[in-house]
């Protein structure tokens, strides 16, 4: 029983920074725009959230937690709609291709952050790594009134905003007039212009919330998942590629990517749990994830029910005068 | 009319044609920017004079003998992979699974090495390693094309998975051939003997490396540009229905340029692993398969333009990395650094193939 809870405690921690950045991705996907720069915004998010914190933390002799998660909070949310910002510009305005300029911002943001991160490391004293523990402190604190419920007894307030974040942007796609207009300009956006839509300025909001979503997996990672601290150990980017697998898996649905994260971390941490494997057979349990995915893909594309299809203008570029 | 509209104060055109030089004098245009802004950063972060920093990154490209062969066997790495990528790209198929498809090519050739190098001479376990290679590469880039081919399922996102699962696939023969016990890598495979090793030619080691990408860069080349198979390539790509309509299997050429370029990839995981590292590991690729991606990309899949391209990138890993050690910072400063100059060298792109007008500059011509 003991063993069931910390799985699952390990799990919707683990799942909450694929949910993030699932449910940002979904948002951007939906305007049409398949944005690879998932792991590349995480990065940034991350990495600006934890710079934050070390500058306010090392400037101040006794630094307050509440104020060092705004400033986090802050600075990450800027930097992910920054890279969320240069994508738009590049793919939308200046009608770049959208896959190459997604793995080049995956490129860039983990270049940023491995930099910076490495430069913070060696700030914080030589061979000692950098730690913000107030802040990472405010990050997992959690609520009294749930100390006593097993499996909520140890997640921060991040776990349940992910949770949360999920049904309003479920209920904004299906419910409210924006949330149709994005979708029309996604399934068509010849239609949507026609219509009276600015499929550009919907493409540009949609990416940069999306990627401010995304960067709050970073944030969550840097923050709860490694408490604080940084390691140039490519993590996020492995955690970025799961999110993007995620979006597959919940068939662009962010309430199904709620269970489907979840669901991610119990197969990825599930090696760990289970008596009598080998170091080999580990890492062939770890590739489940990714099998299933690609068995969700398959699936949908061959069932063809067309509430499980991605948006179909994803990853085409839209110019009004090239029809 | 409506009196109240006016001419917006900037618009956009598609140019018709653009005469070629006209292009690259963009693209160089592009790059000089870029290069500009990456020397800015720098200077921001180290406080040096960006001339001399440029000059550390040709001393680490080329400063000795050796590390121009490094350089040089890394761009044939790069450019290998690059060219595995262009049938699929010119056919409009996103394959963004040339990591995976280069590791696998990796795992074949090391299994051929570990398990036949005992009784079998250079010459044959090369042959044999080149074969699986290939074989490797070619079923695991056929696995996504299949599926289109067949149910239309999305091949972006089905070679980005494919990825993960070769990278845990490595994970698992690393475990499997461990070697010293509980080293977690597979060391050098053949240490003493060097069977299965590429021969050095001419007196240096990556010779071979840099021959065996140049022969596939013109055979490409000449494949797509002159046989029947380019040709039907170029027709998949621009239009599915103008190819069934001529009589081109759209399913059969699809299935088939995607186990090409598959294979292709493999090949440079034989040429990574028996050419270079002599050793397997989940960095055998080391994010060149996505590297590549923007190469082929930026070349406009001619596999001559994608040595520019290659180089270029290679030769600013190099650099950074030289800056790196020598200014006592971390490596990490190239991605950045290639980061900016992609995005500049993207954003140019559009400038080739549009024009802007200003407002009250009749026609911009």
């Amino acid at each position: 029983m003991a063993q069931v809870l910390s799985l699952l405690q390990a799990a919707i921690v683990f799942g909450t920074v694929i949910l993030f950045g699932a449910v940002g991705e979904i948002l951007t996907e939906k305007s049409g725009n398949l944005n690879l720069g998932v792991p590349g915004i995480m990065y940034l998010g991350g990495i600006a959230g934890l710079g934050g914190a070390f500058l306010y933390e090392t400037s101040v002799a006794a630094p307050v937690p509440l104020v060092g998660l705004i400033i986090a909070l802050f600075c990450a949310l800027l930097a992910s709609v920054l890279a969320g910002f240069i994508y738009s510009f590049l793919t939308i305005t200046l009608r770049a291709n959208q896959n190459v300029t997604g793995l080049t911002l995956t490129i860039f943001g983990s270049g940023v952050a491995n930099f910076l991160g490495g430069a913070m490391n060696k700030m914080a004293g030589g061979v000692g790594q950098i730690s913000v523990s107030a802040t990472s402190s405010a990050y997992r604190a959690t609520f009294p009134f749930l100390s006593e419920v097993g499996v909520l007894s140890s997640l921060g307030f991040m776990t349940y905003l992910a949770i949360v974040l999920a049904f309003i942007m479920s209920w904004f796609l299906r419910k409210t007039r924006k949330g149709l207009n994005l979708r029309a300009v996604g399934e068509n956006p010849a239609t949507a212009d026609a219509a009276g839509i600015s499929v550009t300025k919907y493409k540009y909001l949609s990416t940069c919330v999306g990627a401010a979503v995304t960067g709050l997996g970073g944030l969550y990672y840097v923050m709860d998942y490694i408490k604080g601290t940084w390691a140039n150990d490519g993590g996020i980017e492995k955690l970025g590629w799961l999110a993007v697998a995620l979006v597959i898996f919940a068939r662009w649905k962010p309430r199904h990517a709620i269970w489907g994260s979840y669901l991610f971390g119990v197969l990825f941490w599930l090696y760990f749990y289970i008596g009598g494997l080998t170091r080999s057979s580990q890492e062939l349990f770890k590739m489940l994830p990714y099998i299933v995915t690609i068995l969700v893909l398959i699936v949908v594309s061959m069932r063809r029910k067309h509430e499980n299809q991605p948006p179909a203008s994803l990853g085409q570029p839209y110019f009004r005068e090239d029809r | 009319m409506n009196p109240t509209h006016r001419e917006p104060w900037i618009r956009i055109a598609r140019r018709d044609s653009i005469a070629a030089w006209h292009g690259w004098l963009i693209r160089l245009a592009g790059l000089l920017l870029a290069l500009l802004v990456s020397a800015v950063v720098i200077y921001l972060i180290v406080r040096l004079n960006p001339i001399k920093v440029y000059s550390a990154m040709f001393e680490g490209n080329f400063g000795t003998n050796r590390r121009m062969w490094v350089t040089f066997r890394d761009i044939a790495m790069l450019l290998c992979i690059g060219i595995g990528l262009a049938p699929a790209f010119k056919m409009r198929f996103w394959n963004i699974g040339a990591e995976g498809q280069v590791l696998v090519g990796g795992i074949a050739t090391a299994a051929v090495m570990i398990y036949c190098g005992k009784f079998m001479p250079t010459w044959a376990l090369l042959i044999a390693s080149l074969l699986a290679s290939l074989v490797a590469g070619a079923v695991w880039g056929g696995i996504p094309a299949a599926f289109k081919a067949r149910y239309g399922t999305n091949e972006t996102l089905f070679t980005l998975m494919m990825n993960y699962v070769a990278i845990q696939l490595t994970s698992y023969f690393v475990a499997v051939w461990e070697n010293p016990f509980g080293s977690n890598t597979v060391g050098i495979i053949n240490q003493r003997t060097q069977t299965g090793w590429f021969p050095p030619l001419l007196g240096q080691k990556y010779m071979l490396n840099v021959l065996l990408v140049l022969v596939l860069t013109v055979a490409m080349f000449v494949y797509l540009r002159y046989s029947k198979h380019g040709y039907e390539i170029a027709v998949v790509g621009e239009s599915n229905k103008t190819a069934r309509y001529i009589g081109i299997s759209v399913k059969r050429v699809l299935i088939r340029t995607m186990m090409l370029s598959g294979a292709v990839c493999g090949l440079a995981g034989f040429i990574a692993v028996a050419g270079a590292s002599h050793t397997i590991s989940t960095s055998t690729a080391g994010g060149s398969g996505f590297t590549a991606i923007i190469v082929a990309w930026l070349a406009k899949f001619n596999t001559f333009v994608m040595v520019l391209v290659a180089g270029l990138l290679v030769f600013l890993e190099k650099g950074a990395i030289q800056i790196a050690s020598q200014y006592n910072l971390n490596d990490y400063a190239s991605q950045m650094i290639t980061g900016i100059i992609l995005f500049f060298i993207l954003g140019s792109e559009f400038f080739t193939r549009y024009r802007v007008i200003f407002r009250g500059r009749k026609g911009g011509r």
